[in-house]
């Protein structure tokens, strides 16, 4: 176990060291000047070269690469002042640290994430198992054919018909906004309702129709029903052998799906106008700022070789043919 | 010797003594192709402490036969007549709540592949103790107990520091041995085993086979033997019964059946197979063609198309009127038992030497 | 054992020269492991030194239990997999390593027929596609073209000409086994790697198969490597019939030798095992061993079967025994055992080393 956290700790490592030298130089093949993009509009050639030596620019690539992992682990110092590790450099559009940038969003990330994951895997896995349960009733048809419809929706449609009708025209709720739950839990959950309702519409149409068809399978398995055979009643052999199956598959998705949701929920943010990591990620990107897109790519590549590492560490508790090594 | 005659020393079917007797049952399910007629009025019975060895083919219905008597087939998509008397008790009818409590309990089941019919997430211990604790309402120290007890019995070795192991470490010959232990667990009166040696190797196979006949001595357990392979069968049941196409075509003792078989499909499957006595100069007998679909089976009798003596029954008899097997030593076929016996003696029996 | 060797060569007195040979063929699959970089930790050793020679036209039978290395054999001598040591000849040629051009010529002489008929045949491909495309691999044109001859091949396989345009789903498992032969013959081969050719398919079918594969055998002398587990079905098909255990052969002879006066106690074992379908045989030997098979990544060291011996003693544990012809035993019966067995399988010789047997049966009596 030991020895398997340290190798896949040590792999994540290189991979994260890729991804950044990966993106860094890809980043220049952009015919670009990032000091003038800095500097403004009326920008004068002296400041240019001071913008440029204070980012840095003056420098080989390689040097700046070199620099910008070393800030990483170690910090690194800039006109504005030291920036503690883990440094991911210096907003070129803010001048803000990037790491400032993104814990300051996180927060918003984390709270759209946690609460919509905790809303559709209750009814996503829920009502997926109920209509295996229930498999061939018009239960199963109904769930079957309503998890079916909803899954084809897409947020920004759904958001947009749910803000017209519950803010807009009725104004019976707010606009979503984001108040950190520390400061009030209760306005942190009214602001975040209805974000949460709707991607989490979605999603739980996923994680029933996945749920529904891996507990099917499962239940076709021989070894559920030697349980029968045995004389389980039905309810232990659906709950502990078919269930227990059906859990492999099950966290791989929802390993995926979270880490795609922490490095920022794109779409769910621009619909209901917050400003989480996927927000910061999209601007970043289009005023072409270098150090925070490599910021939030790192981040997200973060969560991604993170999740990857839980979800094998899952496997072997569910199954324990999987052996860590 | 005449034939389709009740002989003597049979006991008639319905006879008190039948531990399980299965009436004219009748499944069918129904499949996006179609309805799948898969038992089609299969009749049969057993005593207690006896084997009855079911022989057929993929797609017989000798599977699906035993998952009826144990209501283990789908209830939506299955259409079940007919009657299954277990000891009194008629089970087509019984709810799942009765059912489950015979199922581990009065009648157990041992199935083909140990790797997949055993849980990959649970410890074999567990998987033993379960039907104990449920059906015995032991508590979990006393379901330990009898586990290791017939882990021992089985031939597991270190069965303390085994029960905690999982299927997977176990080898297949050792995991054929905890699904048999697992089956013994509640001393079930009737034992459904449907071919437990055919995932195995055939060393491995001969120790399981003897293991399950001293059990029975010991245990005193009806058994129901599933498989398709003569040679299994004949040095573990008493009575034999041989299916084809969802259909009993042949029903007699052991003996009786290997001997002296009556019908022409038995024959194809006893003349088809190579023998390790046998005349190898000699060339095997295949039954022509292939197994029919059981969406759209043949009429009348149902191995009329595969059949090489069907031109020697008058008219088209064969493919319209369905052969009825008779009780006691019977085989279901429209050839007379003069022409059965002469068949036998001078085109069958020289090849099996 | 040293008095009693004689000429270790195998098939002596066989005709001419040998197609196929095979010495000390070894195929270890390495295991990765280890701390902090992964490194081969261990091997499984499938084969571990087999020897077999095979002639023209000749049907030899390999049979053994599951993980004894008989289908690994056979794909190491169609060289579907690289050997880790030992050598194949193939007609005087040596195509142990032979690279992909080497082998091109030799790769239309060995052909193979799968298990499973079913996921052996492309099921994307017609029948006529997949029997004519390796004629077009190895640019072969026979006369009257290729599709003449893959109408011919289906009516010697016993399908359909007209079929030629189907697709395997439509054809039933003994069919599309028959596809499968037809295949292989596409090449005119010299040698045929049978590899259970017959255990995927239903009793009442098995027989239609063997008596294909017998008729091509003898119809047109191509030689048979039969591997098989059914002890029954192999010696129907072979004249000569290999035992395999934990990856060497231990036995090897002329049918009626094998199975009517082995050597070898594992062969003894196999034996008396095989359950037969009659009810007043004559009596034979019970052997019911202890266990299963020992793995092949640790096998046991000298003689391998000797953990699951009645007959072992120490010198089964230091020395291996070779392949050898033992005295009293016919030219060409090669035995690898140091405390061989009465040359006989009759007789109610009883031995019963499973444990569970053994107490289950001491308490009866």
């Amino acid at each position: 176990m030991l020895q398997f956290l340290i190798r896949r700790l040590t792999g994540a490592v290189v991979i994260m060291f890729l991804i950044g030298a990966f993106t860094f130089f890809l980043f220049y093949t952009i015919p670009q000047d990032f000091a003038a993009l800095s500097c403004g509009k009326n920008c004068s050639p002296e400041n240019l070269a001071v913008i440029r030596e204070n980012l840095g620019l003056d420098k080989p690539i390689t040097t700046q690469f070199w620099t910008f992992m070393v800030g990483i682990v170690a910090g690194r110092d800039f006109a504005q002042g030291h920036c503690a590790a883990p440094c991911l450099g210096m907003s070129f559009d803010s001048g803000d640290f990037v790491w400032d940038s993104i814990v300051d969003r996180f927060p918003l990330t984390v709270s759209l994430t946690v609460g919509g994951l905790i809303i559709f895997l209750v009814l996503g896995l829920g009502s997926g198992m109920l209509a295996a349960w229930k498999r061939g009733t018009k239960v199963d048809k109904f769930v079957s054919g309503a998890s079916m419809v909803l899954s084809s929706f897409q947020i920004y449609f759904l958001g947009a018909i749910v803000l017209g009708l519950m803010v807009y025209s009725t104004g019976w709720m707010e606009n979503p906004s984001y108040t950190p739950f520390t400061e009030d839990p209760l306005a942190w959950a009214t602001g975040l309702l209805i974000p949460w309702a709707v991607m989490a519409t979605i999603f739980t149409a996923q994680y029933t129709r996945m749920a529904r068809s891996t507990m099917i399978e499962q239940l076709q398995e021989e070894h559920v029903r030697t349980a029968r055979a045995k004389g389980m009643p039905q309810r232990y052999v659906f709950f502990r052998y078919a269930w227990r199956g059906s859990l492999t598959p099950i966290v791989t998705i929802i390993g995926m799906d979270l880490s795609a949701l922490l490095s920022g929920a794109v779409v769910t943010e621009f619909t209901f106008d917050l400003a989480g990591v996927g927000r910061l990620a999209v601007d970043a990107s289009v005023s072409k700022d270098l150090p925070l897109t490599m910021g939030v790519m790192l981040f997200g590549a973060f969560f991604i070789l993170l999740l990857n590492i839980v979800v094998d560490i899952a496997y072997a508790y569910i199954d324990p043919r999987v052996r860590l090594a | 010797m005449t034939t389709l005659t009740k002989t003597e020393d049979k006991p008639a079917p319905t006879g008190p003594e039948a531990f399980l007797s299965v009436r004219d049952l009748r499944v069918a399910f129904s499949t996006e192709d179609g309805v799948v007629r898969a038992v089609d009025g299969l009749s049969f019975d057993i005593e207690r402490g006896k084997t009855l060895g079911i022989v057929g083919e993929s797609g017989s219905g000798k599977s699906v036969t035993n998952l009826t008597v144990l209501g283990l087939h789908n209830r939506k998509t299955t259409d079940i007549q007919g009657e299954i008397i277990l000891d009194g008790q008629e089970l087509t009818t019984a709810s799942e709540k009765e059912m489950e409590k015979i199922r581990g309990n009065k009648a157990a089941m041992i199935f083909q592949d140990p790797l997949t019919a055993l849980s990959p997430y649970y410890t074999v211990g567990r998987q033993l103790s379960e039907p104990f604790m449920k059906h015995r309402g032991a508590s979990k120290k006393e379901a330990k107990d009898r586990a290791i007890e017939m882990l021992a019995k089985v031939g597991i070795p270190q069965p303390q520091t085994r029960f905690d192991d999982y299927p997977h470490q176990f080898s297949g010959g050792m995991r054929q041995r905890a699904m048999i232990a697992m089956s013994l667990m509640c001393d079930p009166e009737l034992l459904i085993a449907d071919e437990p040696t055919t995932a195995l190797d055939v060393t491995v196979q001969a120790q399981i086979l003897d293991l399950l006949r001293d059990l029975q001595q010991e245990f005193g357990s009806a058994i129901i033997f599933i498989t398709h392979d003569l040679g299994v069968i004949a040095n573990m049941a008493d009575d034999l019964l041989v299916m084809y196409a969802g259909r009993a075509v042949e029903r007699g003792s052991v003996r009786e059946v290997l001997s002296e078989p009556k019908h022409p499909y038995t024959w194809g499957l006893l003349s088809s197979m190579p023998r390790l006595g046998g005349d190898t100069s000699e060339a095997l007998v295949p039954i022509p063609g292939t197994p029919p679909s059981l969406l759209n089976p043949p009429t009348g009798c149902r191995f009329h198309p595969r059949c090489r003596f069907r031109d020697e029954v008058p008219g088209d008899l064969c493919s319209t009127e369905r052969p009825l097997l008779a009780d006691g030593r019977a085989a279901a076929c429209h050839l007379t038992g003069e022409q059965k016996q002469s068949i036998f003696i001078d085109q069958i029996k020289p090849r099996l030497g | 054992m040293s008095e009693n060797v004689t000429l270790p060569q195998q098939g002596a007195k066989q005709q001419g020269e040998a197609l196929l040979k095979v010495e000390g063929l070894q195929k270890h699959f390495p295991i990765y492991g280890g701390f902090p970089f992964k490194r081969q930790v261990g091997a499984v050793k499938a084969v571990d030194g087999v020897d077999l020679t095979m002639f023209a036209g000749e049907s030899l039978g390999l049979v053994g239990e599951s993980g004894c290395g008989k289908s690994t054999t056979g794909r190491l001598i169609t060289r579907l997999l690289e050997p880790t040591g030992g050598k194949i000849e193939y007609a005087g040629q040596d195509i142990t390593h032979a690279k992909r051009k080497q082998l091109a010529p030799i790769r239309s002489e060995i052909q193979m027929i799968f298990q499973d008929p079913y996921s052996s045949l492309n099921p994307r491909q017609t029948v006529g596609t997949i029997i004519k495309s390796p004629m077009e691999v190895n640019g072969i044109n026979p006369p009257g073209g290729r599709e003449k001859r893959v109408r011919e091949l289906l009516e010697t396989v016993g399908l359909n000409p007209e079929h030629y345009n189907r697709f395997p789903h439509e054809f039933s498992g003994g069919q599309r086994q028959r596809i499968g032969v037809a295949r292989a013959l596409a090449l005119q081969p010299k040698l045929i790697i049978a590899d259970e050719p017959v255990s995927a398919l239903d009793v009442s079918i098995q027989a239609q198969v063997v008596n294909l594969l017998q008729k091509v055998q003898e119809e047109m002398g191509i030689a048979f490597l039969f591997i098989a587990h059914d002890l029954a079905v192999v010696r129907h098909f072979s004249q000569r019939v290999a035992v395999m255990y934990l990856g060497k052969v231990v036995e090897v002879a002329d049918r009626d030798s094998l199975y009517n006066r082995p050597r070898h106690p594992y062969t003894h074992a196999l034996l008396s095992a095989v359950p037969e379908a009659t009810v007043d045989g004559p009596q034979r030997e019970r052997i019911r061993l202890a266990g299963d098979v020992p793995s092949p990544i640790n096998p046991p060291t000298g003689c391998r079967f000797r953990t699951r011996c009645w007959k072992a003693q120490e010198k089964c544990a230091t020395d291996e025994p070779p392949l050898v012809q033992i005295s009293g035993n016919a030219e060409g019966h090669l035995t690898a055992c140091h405390f061989p067995e009465e040359p006989t399988i009759k007789g109610g010789k009883e031995v019963v080393l499973d444990p569970a047997l053994a107490s289950l049966e001491s308490d009866s009596k």
